[in-house]
C-alpha cells in the first residue's frame, strides 16, 4: 500500500508537470481561446433574448449550464483522447514498464484533467462577468455549490473518458465513439436551451447521463429561484443530482480500472509499432 | 537441459501460435546471471515476440518461462522493478525534456532501492553516461533519432535493473554512438552485475557485445554459442587460398595448419597465402537459409568443398 501511495504521489507530480507544459503549449492555448470565443459569441448574440416568466436573459440562464456541459465534455473527451493517443505513441507502455507506473499514469491523468478545468473556466467566466450582468445570484453559497458539483461531476465523468479511451480501437475513432455521443448528449441535456423544449422520452434519456445533472447543478449554483420554472419539477433536485452523479462515480471507479488494466496488458512494443503504422495510413 | 541455479531467464519449449501459424515453435534457452546474450535472426523469426513474452507484455500459447524466478505472465510490480526495458518504437512525451522524464520515471523506483542496488540512478550521471549532456533540457520532440534512442536506453537502466531487455538498441546510432553504447553495455555487465538480453540485426554488434549468441530462425533456436563456437559448429573447415606461378587456388580443409605445412613443404613458390575461418556472417546466413528451407544443421557447411578435396583453380 505504501508503494502504491508513493506511485500516486509521483503520478500527481506528473499530472502537474503535464498541466504546466499544456499551459505553455500554443496548441492548448489556442484551444482555450477558440472555445472561449465560440461560447461568448453565442451568449453575446442571445444577450437580448429574455426567457419568459423568469425575468432572466439568455446569457444569465445559459452560462452555468454551458459550463456544466463543457466540464463534462472535457472530462470525458480529455482522458479518452489522451489514452487513445498515448497508447499509440508508447506513453502508456512506458508507464507499464516501470513499477506501479499505471497507478501513477492514471493519477497524472486525473490531476491534469482536473487542473485543466481552471484555465478553461477562467477564460469563459472572466470575460462573461465583464460582458453580462447578473450572472451570480447565489453568492458564497453558490460558490460552494460550484465546487462540490465540479468535484462530484469529475468523479462521475472522468472514468467514462478512461473507459472510452481504453476501448476505442484507435485515436481516429475517438471522434465516432467519444465526441459524437457526448455532443449528442450535450445537445439534449438542456445546456444551450431549456430541456423542456424537447420530447418527453428525450428528456428521460438525458436524465440518465451525468451531463444533464452537471448542468443542473451548475445552474443551481448561479441562478435565482425564479429560474426554477424552466426546470423539470420546478426544483433544483439537489439530492437527485448528488445521487445520479455518485452512482456514475461508483460505477465508473469499479469499471474503469478493470478496462484500463485489460487494455494495458495488451500493450507491447510491436502493438505500439503497429498502431504507429496504422496511424500513418489514413486511407485503407 | 537442466536448469542451473544462476539462470536469470529460463525458457523451455516456448510456443506462440497466431491462428494457424506457429511464430515460436518450441524455443528453449537459458540466460545466466551477468551474461550478455544476443538474440539474432531474420525479420519475422520471432525475436520481438520472444522478448515481449519475457518482458511480460505478451501472453504465450504454451511452454514454461521463468524470468528472475517468476513467470512473467504473473509478474507483479515488485518483479517489474527488477527489470529494464528498451523497446523498438517510442515517440512519447514529446513535450517533456530528457531530464524531467528521467527524474519522473526514476522516482517510481525509489521504494525498491536496496543496499546492493540503489534505485533510481543519479540522473545527472546517467545523462552523462549516455551522452545526452548537451540535450538534457531541450524538448524530446527536438532530439534526433539517435539521441532519442540514447534516452530510451537511459530510461531502460534508470531503475538499475538486474535484467535488461534491449530490442534493436542501436538502430539509428552513428558509429561513434554505437561504440559508446557498446562500452556502456560492457560496463553494465561487468561492473553492475546486470544480465542483458538484446536483439539485433547487426552481426558485428552481436559479435562485439555478446558472450553468447542465439540464432532464431523459423520459430526455433537453431544455434546457441559464442561467435567462435558457432562458426566452428557450422563448418569445421577453414578456407585456404594461395597463388602459385600466377595461378590462384582455393581449398577447404578441417585442419588448415597441417594443410598449409604440407603445402609449404611441397612447393617453394607459394604466394598470397590466406587462411580464413567462417565468419559469423557466413555462419548466420548458412544457418538461416538452411532452416528456412527445412534442412538440418549437421549437414551445414559454409564453404563449398570439391568432392575429392583437391585444390581448385579459381
Amino acid at each position: 500500500m505504501n508503494r502504491n501511495l508513493h506511485a500516486i504521489k509521483v503520478g500527481a507530480r506528473r499530472g502537474w508537470h503535464e498541466f504546466v507544459l499544456s499551459l505553455k503549449s500554443p496548441q492548448d492555448q489556442g484551444f482555450y481561446l477558440f472555445m472561449a470565443v465560440g461560447i461568448l459569441t453565442y451568449l453575446w448574440f442571445n444577450r437580448g433574448n429574455e426567457l419568459e416568466g423568469t425575468g432572466l436573459f439568455m446569457p444569465t440562464y445559459a452560462l452555468p449550464g454551458i459550463l456544466g456541459g463543457l466540464i463534462a465534455f472535457s472530462l470525458v473527451i480529455g482522458p479518452a483522447y489522451a489514452l487513445a493517443m498515448e497508447r499509440e505513441d508508447g506513453t502508456l507502455l512506458r508507464a507499464t514498464a516501470v513499477p506501479r507506473g499505471l497507478v501513477g499514469y492514471v493519477t497524472g491523468q486525473i490531476v491534469l484533467n482536473a487542473a485543466s478545468l481552471a484555465p478553461m473556466l477562467l477564460v469563459i467566466l472572466v470575460p462573461s462577468f465583464l460582458l453580462f450582468d447578473d450572472l451570480m445570484h447565489q453568492g458564497p453559497r453558490g460558490l460552494f455549490t460550484v465546487v462540490w458539483v465540479i468535484v462530484v461531476g469529475l468523479l462521475a465523468t472522468l472514468p467514462i473518458g478512461i473507459v472510452i479511451g481504453s476501448l476505442v480501437p484507435s485515436t481516429q475513432k475517438v471522434g465516432t465513439w467519444g465526441m459524437l455521443p457526448v455532443m449528442i448528449l450535450v445537445s439534449i441535456s438542456g445546456v444551450f436551451f431549456p430541456m423542456a423544449a424537447l420530447w418527453g422520452w428525450v428528456q428521460v434519456v438525458a436524465q440518465v447521463f451525468p451531463i444533464y445533472w452537471l448542468g443542473l447543478g451548475m445552474r443551481s449554483a448561479f441562478l435565482p429561484d425564479a429560474a426554477l420554472v424552466m426546470e423539470v419539477g420546478e426544483s433544483w433536485r439537489t439530492w437527485q443530482t448528488v445521487g445520479v452523479l455518485a452512482a456514475w462515480a461508483i460505477a465508473g471507479s469499479l469499471l474503469a480500472p478493470k478496462v484500463l488494466r485489460r487494455m494495458a496488458q495488451r500493450q507491447s512494443g510491436s502493438a505500439v509499432a503497429a498502431a504507429r503504422e496504422q496511424a500513418g495510413q489514413w486511407v485503407r | 537441459m537442466e536448469p542451473t541455479t544462476d539462470a536469470v531467464v529460463q525458457v523451455r519449449d516456448l510456443r506462440m501460435r497466431y491462428g494457424d501459424t506457429d511464430v515460436l515453435d518450441g524455443v528453449t534457452f537459458e540466460v545466466r546471471r551477468g551474461e550478455v546474450v544476443t538474440l539474432l535472426g531474420p525479420n519475422g523469426a520471432g525475436k520481438t515476440t520472444t522478448i515481449e513474452i519475457l518482458e511480460g507484455f505478451r501472453m504465450r500459447s504454451a511452454g514454461q518461462v521463468a524470468v528472475l524466478g517468476t513467470d512473467p505472465a504473473d509478474g507483479d510490480e515488485d518483479w517489474r522493478a527488477r527489470t529494464g526495458v528498451v523497446l523498438q518504437s517510442w515517440r512519447d512525451h514529446a513535450r517533456w525534456t530528457p531530464r524531467d522524464l528521467l527524474l519522473h520515471l526514476g522516482a517510481y523506483y525509489a521504494p525498491y532501492s536496496t543496499p546492493q542496488r540503489s534505485r533510481p540512478r543519479d540522473v545527472d550521471e546517467l545523462i552523462e553516461v549516455v551522452g545526452l549532456a548537451g540535450h538534457a533540457d531541450q524538448k524530446i520532440l527536438t532530439l534526433s533519432g539517435g539521441q532519442r534512442r540514447r534516452l530510451d536506453v537511459a530510461i531502460g537502466i534508470i531503475g538499475r535493473p538486474e535484467l535488461l531487455f534491449l530490442d534493436e538498441p542501436t538502430a539509428g546510432f552513428d558509429p561513434h554512438a554505437r561504440r559508446e553504447f557498446h562500452d556502456l553495455v560492457h560496463r553494465l555487465a561487468d561492473f553492475e552485475d546486470t544480465t542483458i538480453l538484446l536483439t539485433t540485426h547487426d552481426l558485428d554488434e552481436a559479435e562485439k557485445l555478446a558472450d553468447r549468441i542465439l540464432i532464431l530462425a523459423a520459430g526455433r533456436i537453431v544455434a546457441d554459442g559464442s561467435a567462435d563456437e558457432l562458426a566452428r559448429r557450422v563448418s569445421g573447415q577453414a578456407q585456404v587460398r594461395w597463388s602459385r606461378g600466377g595461378e590462384h587456388f582455393v581449398h577447404a580443409t578441417a585442419d588448415a595448419t597441417a594443410f598449409v605445412r604440407t603445402l609449404l613443404a611441397e612447393h617453394h613458390d607459394i604466394a598470397d597465402l590466406e587462411v580464413r575461418r567462417a565468419s559469423l556472417e557466413d555462419t548466420y546466413i548458412t544457418l538461416v537459409q538452411q532452416h528456412e528451407s527445412g534442412q538440418q544443421v549437421t549437414e551445414a557447411s559454409t564453404f563449398e568443398t570439391t568432392a575429392g578435396a583437391l585444390p581448385r583453380k579459381v
